[in-house]
């Protein structure tokens, strides 16, 4: 029971630090920070997915930002397409009715039918996996940095396709997504008199995902890739089936970039080519390094701070140069994690303790 | 138990075992010698399947597992403590023992098993692996392979590295998986350690098995005297 205590008490924290922020933002009278605080939440979950490709698996992936905007184009798309003209009225009753459809009339009064956004974000989910899975499949059968080298040229095709194509709308990308009705009162849009509303549904999804990851982190799985960083060859010998495990943990990183580009989509109401683009994905994988690589929270917190304050326009033209700096500071100077390189800089000015051996023991 | 038929494996073009057979029967403790390069490390992660052999065949219990995937000697009991030990140093003793029993439903008692033969293990349970010492690196090492519960031990230079003192140890340990049925296939370059512990010894020459013999027997050969037991070896031995 106690266990069970301490093990809940950091969500317990959490969701407590979730509502004493919007009440902070409300009283000082702030919600337009809200609008970058949701958008810096939804970023944030694809950075703790990736958390768990890199610090955990090990393995580099440079096409997270193709993968959020995959998910967030499938949601776009199929939210937006009229599928009126090509379905017969019959077709469109039953399939509205079975809450796979929605009908409304566009501006000029002409009928809409488009997917109703639920389908629309599984299928996104499902497509995002799919392409995980062919993508991390080979690379992941071979040691090094295979993953890495695929998983760049996918984020490259990605966003030359989406800029090139009619389909996703050239530069412009999709516009006029519409808002999605989770539960009554609960609506992921942008509109004004929704924003505390998407606010905690952002928080949700996050802690949500926090919740997924530390347990799987924690599990005889998470240990396993754990250990494939640390030694593959060993974790191959204690049973670990290697390949399979890594493509699992992509897999999911994939899943969650997509889940989290679906939701921006829908709270923008539209998703651009830039989403897609290498210094998206170099963002984020930088973020994962500011974290401390193997560290869960280090990478949330991380990434809510400097991804709020970029998209508050705080770093003004140096945007990218911020994320670029930091990225080559911290390989330089702290390649375990700005966390680490504080814990040995205090650890050097402590007088050391002689008896190595007990003294690091904890009392237990 | 185990039985290998002109295996042959190696790296590239390179081959380093050419066309080896051998067999160990279940509850014997067998040795394999061999200098430096001359390929017992390869032929030992070839039974485990990290190094796909190119010919040959290997059979557990009397069913080939050559070409199977290594978790899946594993879960069915085919243990291995690697060359340099390969440890998951950054991870915790705790850890390392839990790793070990990753293909083991009963890893729990296991683990307080392999505690209570090295109760070091426990004081230092919240270490990581790494920080240990080289004597509690390699008990760690053996510790980790018995919480998989192995029927049959493959051991890859247990004594390299380790004080007079620590490899007297391991050589102990050995002698205890005897009387508890497991059997074991050890390499090592220590041959006067390991024939103090072997039912029977393979000798390995560049990749070839030049030899078979009981410890007694080997021990009186003057090739084997001359080629791995040096010149003071009747002092150390007697
Ligand atoms: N990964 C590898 N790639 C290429 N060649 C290798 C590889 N591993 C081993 N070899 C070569 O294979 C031969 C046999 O090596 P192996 O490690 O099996 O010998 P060993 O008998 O275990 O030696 P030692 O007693 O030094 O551990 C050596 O010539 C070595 O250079
Ligand atoms: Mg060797």
């Amino acid at each position: 029971m106690r266990a069970a205590v301490r093990h809940a008490l950091p969500m317990i924290a959490m969701t407590a630090g979730v509502v004493a922020l919007q009440l902070v933002i409300s009283a000082a009278d702030r919600q337009f920070y809200m609008t970058q605080l949701v958008m810096a939440l939804y970023y944030t979950i694809v950075v703790m997915g990736l958390c768990l490709v890199m610090g955990y698996a090990g393995q580099v992936s440079l096409g997270h930002g193709g993968f959020f905007a995959l998910g967030g184009y499938t949601s776009a798309i199929l939210t937006t397409r009229n599928l009126a003209a090509h379905l017969r009225p019959e077709t469109l009753q039953t399939l509205e009715r079975i809450g796979l459809l929605w009908s409304r009339t566009d501006l000029y009064g002409a009928p809409l039918a488009t997917l109703a956004p639920w389908p629309a974000f599984v299928a996104a989910l499902l497509l995002t996996g799919a392409v995980a899975l062919i993508l991390g499949f080979p690379a992941l059968r071979l040691k090094g940095h295979y993953l890495a080298m695929a998983t760049l040229g996918f984020g490259l095709i990605v966003y030359r396709m989406l800029l090139g194509s009619a389909f996703t709308g050239y530069a412009d990308g999709i516009t006029g997504v519409p808002p999605w009705r989770l539960a009554p009162g609960v609506t992921v849009s942008g509109a004004m008199d929704n924003r505390i509303v998407n606010y905690y549904i952002a928080c949700g999804f996050l802690l949500f995902v926090l919740w997924f990851l530390r347990n799987l982190t924690g599990s005889r799985h998470g240990r396993a890739l754990r250990s494939i960083h640390d030694s593959e060859t060993a974790a191959k010998a204690m049973g670990v089936n290697t390949p399979r495990l890594k493509l699992q943990a992509f897999v999911i990183s994939a899943v969650l970039a997509a889940a989290a580009g679906s939701f921006l989509t829908h709270f923008n109401g539209g998703i651009g080519p830039s989403e897609a683009d290498a210094m998206k994905s170099v963002r984020y994988l930088t973020l994962v390094a500011a974290g401390g690589m193997a560290n869960i929270w280090g990478a949330m917190g991380v990434s809510l701070a400097l991804t709020f304050l970029s998209l508050r326009g705080v770093f003004g033209v140096y945007d990218h140069a911020v994320f670029g700096g930091l990225l080559i500071v911290i390989v330089s100077v702290a390649p375990n994690g700005p966390g680490r390189w504080v814990a040995d800089l205090l650890r050097r000015r402590r007088p050391t303790v002689r008896s190595s051996g007990a003294a690091a023991e904890p009392a237990t | 138990m185990l039985r290998i038929r002109n295996l042959r494996c190696g790296y590239g073009n390179l081959e380093v075992v050419h066309g080896a057979s051998l067999h160990v029967e279940r509850g014997e403790i067998v040795g394999l010698i061999g200098a430096n390069g001359a390929g017992k490390t390869s032929l030992l992660n070839a039974i485990m399947g990290l190094l796909p052999p190119r010919e040959g065949s290997i059979e557990l219990d009397g069913v080939s597992i050559a070409r199977q995937p290594v978790w899946h000697g594993v879960a069915h009991s085919l243990v291995l403590v690697p060359e340099g030990r390969q440890l998951f140093s950054a991870m915790t003793v705790a850890d390392n023992l839990l790793m070990g029993g990753y293909r083991n439903p009963d890893r729990d008692q296991a683990i307080a098993q392999a505690l209570d033969r090295f109760p070091r293990l426990r004081e230092r349970w919240r270490q990581p692996a790494g920080t240990l010492s080289g004597g509690e690196q390699q008990m760690l090492a053996i510790a980790r392979a018995l919480v998989a519960r192995p029927r049959l031990l493959l051991l890859d230079e247990p004594s390299m590295g380790l004080a007079p003192l620590m490899v007297k140890e391991v050589f102990e340990v050995i002698a205890e998986l005897r009387r508890k049925g497991v059997t074991v296939f050890l390499v090592e370059q220590n041959a006067m350690a390991a024939f103090g512990v072997t039912d029977r010894v393979y000798v390995l020459e560049t990749g070839d098995i030049v030899m078979e013999g009981r410890p007694d027997d080997l021990l009186h050969n003057p090739e084997v005297k001359r080629a791995y037991l040096g010149k003071g070896f009747r002092n150390v031995w007697e």
